[in-house]
């Protein structure tokens, strides 16, 4: 397709005033408050200043290596929610993105020491395999017209039921270990999975940074955006005026699959062995991060930007909860909190944004 | 039909022969014949159930006909998909399906049609241009739009209609099927659709519209096709039908006289 362009020269009209008096004059705290990752941002403020406060027996706001240690978690759940969150705005959800990070690792593992392969070949190996599972979930949703939430839930089942029954019969328990020794590995894991800067920040923070701003203007400055958007917003709408929505959404789950297959990746080289349950539970932490970040349950609202505060309040909120020395079971109903807080949140600025037009 | 009228130089922009469609048992159309002419408006009245939508989805290319053909500009066109008769100048307005209410106006003026710095899906949208554009095309409808950016649910019902009908103008539509634009309006938003309609047809572009509302469609119409049953029961000129004829045919013309005549009965018997 080339550029669209205007099919009648029509005599432009006189330039409009550079300001219209309809417009009111919007101060820049009500223009952010109709964004839709304000409220995660305001969130990983608030969490951030609170545990500023409860972890204050070690140094939270200003040790760098307190920052390399939520950020590596936060990284561990912002990389796969940038794909996630583009689903959900596309109007899908994955709930296998959590069990193919334990499929990837577990593949790469089985590659590199069962058949000696190289890593690097292996790594491309288990991101097309990604594509794979993401192409079958996506286009079994696309063609069934199935909730993705029960495709990708089936998906989930049979991964986590492959992930444990073959890796118990490959090596006689529940991992696949020995990684390190495969050739390429060191390489690999300066790449993907080694510490950088003196205060050992992770490699993997800087992917999940440039994951997420590609994601992010992808979403706000290409075409396929605006694809992305439209299918979720109104699928109907939007193949009427020639979006290929099922090709959106098919490359979505894609996506998605992929970037679960290169943080399994990540994890088998960070770890040097892979647990067979690896990941699971994940696939809602994603969720989280992308309903934090503005993200609708409905489609066609949302931000990648968003999702990446989401993912560093959850990373905070899990860190910050062992440096307060609590109990870390209650990192859960912090999560759960976090979810409601922001789903009530989001609505408000969601209806500031899109007033009910009267009549 | 024969097609006698038609200048021969100039063949009509859009000819319907025939055209039949069937679901399973169901006769949704059957011999439906229709000529649409170059800034005329052609008003295709209809009851529900009369086979409007059915007809509507041929012409724009999601279904297609079991019997029949179509000609644009006298060639015969296949079309397996909207885009193949968009691409033939084929455009529809859908009544409440052609806006995504929470983009923004920019955003679903350019849907599916972005303009792109690079080509491919991951292309850059020309985002200064989408917004220039779509509020100059807004501007030439008599629309000022306040803000681009503004969702489209924050639109007015006419305006709605406004920014559809000049997005299918501005990429090239010769051909404008308006689906039932004025049914959910009140009357003054309904006015103001309808002077869109003629602004269309001035411009040259030959505008099906489709509608249950004969005072809606007199006003503007040039040439009134009346469906029943999925059959066409009444051809007019602009001219040759009256209001009246067409609100009396609208509302079930004989079946209305045998009622009236058997009312009339009853009042006389008592």
């Amino acid at each position: 397709m080339t550029t669209a362009g205007p099919i009648s020269p029509i005599a432009s009209p006189p330039e409009p005033p550079p300001t219209d008096e309809r417009l009111l004059r919007v101060g820049i705290g009500k223009r952010l408050l109709t964004r839709p990752d304000t409220g995660a941002l305001l969130g990983a403020i608030a969490v951030f200043v609170a545990f500023a406060w409860f972890a204050r027996a070690v140094d939270w706001t200003s040790d760098p290596g307190i920052w390399a240690t939520w950020t590596d978690q936060a990284a561990q759940y912002g990389i796969v929610a940038v794909p996630v969150a583009l689903l959900m705005i596309g109007g899908e959800f994955d709930l296998s993105a959590g069990a193919m990070i334990g499929s990837s690792g577990l593949l790469l593992g089985y590659l590199t020491t069962f058949q000696d392969l190289n890593v690097w070949p292996a790594t491309a190996l288990v991101l097309v395999f990604g594509l794979v599972v993401g192409f079958l979930n996506g286009i079994t949703v696309v063609r069934t017209r199935l909730p993705s939430f029960i495709v990708t839930l089936a998906t989930f089942f049979v991964l986590q039921g492959v992930n444990a029954a073959l890796t118990l019969r490959l090596t006689g328990t529940t991992a696949i270990g020995n990684i390190d020794a495969a050739s390429g590995f060191a390489s690999a894991r300066r790449f993907l999975a080694s510490e950088v800067t003196q205060w050992d920040f992770k490699v993997k923070v800087f992917w999940w940074i440039g994951l997420t701003i590609v994601g992010a203007s992808v979403l706000a400055k290409s075409r396929f955006g605006n694809w992305i958007f439209s299918a979720g917003g109104d699928p109907i709408a939007a193949r009427n005026v020639g979006v290929p929505v099922a090709r959106t959404k098919v490359a979505l789950f894609m996506a998605t699959s992929a970037t679960a297959a290169l943080m399994g990746t990540i994890e088998a080289l960070e770890l040097r062995s892979m647990q067979s349950k690896e990941g699971i539970g994940l696939e809602f932490i994603f969720i989280i991060c992308a309903v934090v970040g503005g993200c609708l349950l409905t489609g066609g609202y949302g931000s990648v930007i968003g999702t990446a505060f989401g993912a560093a309040m959850l990373g905070m909120v899990q860190l910050g909860i062992t440096y307060s020395q609590w109990d870390s079971n209650w990192t859960y109903a912090f999560q759960g909190a976090i979810l409601f807080a922001a789903v009530l949140l989001n609505t408000i600025i969601r209806q500031r944004a899109v007033r009910a037009r009267a009549g | 039909m024969t097609g006698a009228a038609v200048d021969e130089r100039a063949p009509s922009l859009l000819r319907v022969e025939s055209v039949s469609k069937y679901f399973g048992n169901v006769v949704a159309l059957k011999d439906v014949s229709i000529v649409v002419n170059a800034g005329e408006v052609t008003c295709i009245l209809g009851d529900n159930g009369a086979g409007k939508s059915t007809f509507i989805k041929i012409v724009s290319g999601v279904y297609r006909q079991d019997e029949g053909r179509m000609l644009v500009e006298g060639g015969e066109v296949h079309f397996d998909s909207p885009r193949d008769a968009r691409a033939r100048g084929i455009a529809t307005v859908y009544q409440d399906l052609a806006m995504v209410p929470l983009m923004s106006i920019w955003r679903n003026f350019f849907l599916g049609e972005e303009p792109t710095r690079w080509r491919g899906p991951l292309g850059r949208l020309d985002i200064g241009f989408a917004k220039r554009t779509a509020r100059e095309q807004m501007r030439q409808m008599g629309i000022d739009v306040r803000d681009p950016d503004q969702p489209v649910g924050t639109l007015s019902g006419g305006e709605r209609q406004a920014v559809a009908i000049a997005r299918a103008i501005y990429f090239g539509a010769r051909v404008l099927i308006l689906d039932e634009p004025t049914s959910a309006l009140g009357v003054k938003q309904a006015g103001i659709v309808l002077r869109y309609i003629l602004q269309a047809a001035e411009r040259g572009i030959g505008v099906i519209f489709i509608t249950h509302n004969p005072h809606h469609a007199f006003p503007v119409g040039d040439h009134f096709v009346l469906l029943n049953r999925g059959r066409v029961t009444g051809d007019y000129r602009k001219g040759a039908v009256t209001r009246d004829e067409l609100v009396r045919q609208m509302a079930g013309g004989a079946e209305l006289d045998q009622l009236t005549h058997e009312l009339e009965g009853l009042t006389t018997e008592g």
